[in-house]
């Protein structure tokens, strides 16, 4: 077994952390983006998601994952919440978390499903509901002359569309677009009508799936990432090309 | 995930769910090395098993076959690690000096 | 004490009497698995014992559903923390299983469709304290739960009560099984919180 010497490279990632909230920034009713400056963080590539642990006066622990919504930039690390009804983590993170206050912090994980920068062929990003968070770091990590990107959003309905301007602003640059699939509410005068996402709503660009197929990261809730994985290999694209990460919980 | 167009699969996981326990026991990202299937010889990438947990522990299955092929379980003092379902373990790592420049540089 | 969050309380933790120390209270029935539910109906199922010198005792769905069944009210302790409590089941006693079958044994190793396997003392399994469960809250047992039969030994956390249990081998000697192979405890008294090796 393999045991190359990568100094402080997982001492570090398995280190608790002081993350300070230094921002919050609410994104939708339920959701809410908050900034944390982390000490010594180690850095991370977009996809990957961090361990958070909150620790009551009594010594009881809850720990959850969240993935990270913005690129490496020094210290900080930027996660999006997403209110679960009755969820004990989210919803302290969420509204009882105060900027100055400080939770546990520790990551990077996850070494699949991740796009790194510099990385060839197209993507398309595929999210439903707040699996759009990982996504958005990929987005965020684009530079000039990155390779074409393409995000398929799935939500119930206009309101719940996270980062929704920064989302019309990148739509409008070159080689990237955004379609949104609303599978409970449309906006009036919208083209698709309601209804869930469909294999037509996965259908690339042209160009895209000759040559040069693009690698698929699908991210949302256990049923929506396997009926989207599902419509994507009944579309051509390779199992071998298709990333998933899911959320949930961990038993039906 | 399921493994798409494997109908009737069930794990509610794919291997990356092993890549947090697994990074405290490997320096290396686990999830792309390669085990090969003791009961029926195929080769998976750690990150297409199938996996089941989080707990008790990881079950990691072999996607041709369902063999058991790695556990993991982590209890408050250890990691418990268990590769008894498979014949192999590669992981991709950094090349390393060739022996013969070993050699010549001890020699100097 | 690790750092404190400042503001966090956390769920309400209220003792309960009945709740096993490190145990909290669900309503659900969780569902943990090792691996793909085994399709077992039936017609196929068959349970065996066989004793440690090579005596096998085998019954067929319609021989266990001929002997005596009882219905039993337990709480449940699960190893990863969460208890329900005044579950109902109806199965076949243990006792009843056992009566017939010679042994000197002072262990059982537990296997099941799909190949898990729990080992526990065969004392723990006689004098009442376990069933071979075939219905749960009224119902068939569900496949997921680990029908058509599980064992309900509800006194050890429950992962010693095995789903789809085939059958039970009686050893002289102990031999760990799934996850007491891979670091969890041999025996698993909840009210000793036996979770790991060595606790």
């Amino acid at each position: 077994m393999a045991r190359a010497a990568v100094p402080g490279g997982l001492s570090a990632r398995r280190a608790w952390r002081d993350a300070t909230l230094v921002e919050r920034r609410p994104e939708t009713d339920s959701a809410v983006t908050l900034v944390l400056d982390v000490d010594g963080w180690p850095g991370h590539l977009p996809g990957q998601h961090v361990d958070v642990r909150l620790t009551a006066p009594d010594g009881y622990t809850a720990t959850r994952s969240y993935s990270v919504s913005a690129p490496e930039h020094g210290d900080r690390v930027e996660l999006t919440i997403q209110r679960v009804p009755d969820g004990e983590v989210s919803t302290f993170l969420a509204d009882g978390l105060a900027v100055g206050d400080a939770v546990r912090l520790r990551g990077p994980v996850g070494g699949w499903f991740v796009w790194r920068p510099g990385q060839a062929g197209p993507v398309l990003l595929v999210a439903g509901g707040s699996g759009i968070v990982p996504l958005m770091a990929m987005l965020r990590a684009r530079v000039a002359g990155s390779p074409p990107f393409r995000l398929v959003y799935s939500v119930r309905e206009p309101d719940d569309v996270i980062y929704r301007d920064e989302l019309a602003a990148i739509a409008a640059t070159d080689d990237v677009e955004v379609r949104l699939v609303h599978t409970r509410r449309a906006p009036e005068g919208a083209a698709r009508p309601a209804g869930r996402l469909q294999g037509t709503d996965l259908l690339t660009a042209t160009g895209w799936d000759g040559g040069d197929p693009p690698t698929c990261y699908v991210c949302g809730p256990t049923g929506f990432v396997e009926s989207a994985a599902d419509l994507l290999v009944g579309l051509g694209h390779a199992a071998d090309r298709i990333r998933t990460e899911r959320f949930g919980p961990s038993g039906p | 995930m399921t493994i798409p167009g494997h109908p009737g699969a069930e794990a509610a996981y794919d291997g990356n769910l092993m890549a947090g326990p697994l990074s405290e026991l490997f320096a290396l990202d686990v999830t792309v090395a390669v085990v090969r299937c003791r009961g029926c010889g195929a080769s998976s990438e750690v990150a297409t098993l199938r996996v089941y947990g989080p707990e008790p522990g990881l079950v990691g299955r072999c996607p041709g076959c369902d063999d058991v092929l790695l556990r993991v379980v982590r209890t408050p003092d250890a990691v418990w690690l268990d590769l008894g379902g498979v014949t192999s373990l590669r992981v991709p790592a950094p090349r390393v000096p060739l022996e013969e420049d070993v050699d010549r540089s001890a020699q100097t | 004490m690790d750092f404190v969050t400042r503001g966090f309380q956390g769920r309400p933790r209220g003792r309960d009497e009945r709740l096993p120390p490190g145990q909290y209270l669900t309503d659900d029935f969780p569902v943990l698995s090792a691996g793909p539910t085994p399709p077992v109906d039936h017609d196929g199922w068959e349970l065996w014992v066989a004793t440690e010198d090579g005596a096998r005792h085998t019954w067929s769905w319609p021989e266990l559903m001929a002997l005596p069944a009882e219905t039993v009210t337990v709480d449940i302790h699960c190893v990863t923390s969460w208890s329900k409590l005044d579950t109902e089941w109806r199965g076949v006693s243990l006792d009843t299983l056992l009566a017939d079958v010679e042994t000197a044994a002072d262990f059982a190793l537990v296997h099941s469709y799909g190949g898990y396997t729990t080992n526990l003392p065969l004392e723990d399994l006689l004098d009442g304290q376990a069933l071979l469960a075939f219905a749960y809250d009224g119902d068939d047992l569900r496949p997921e739960h680990g029908g058509p039969a599980r064992l309900l030994v509800p006194h050890l956390y429950f992962w010693k009560s095995a789903k789809w249990v085939r059958g039970i081998e009686l050893l002289l000697a102990d031999s760990p099984g799934f996850w007491e192979q891979l670091g969890y405890h041999d025996y698993g008294d909840p009210w000793r919180e036996q979770r790991y090796q060595g606790d």
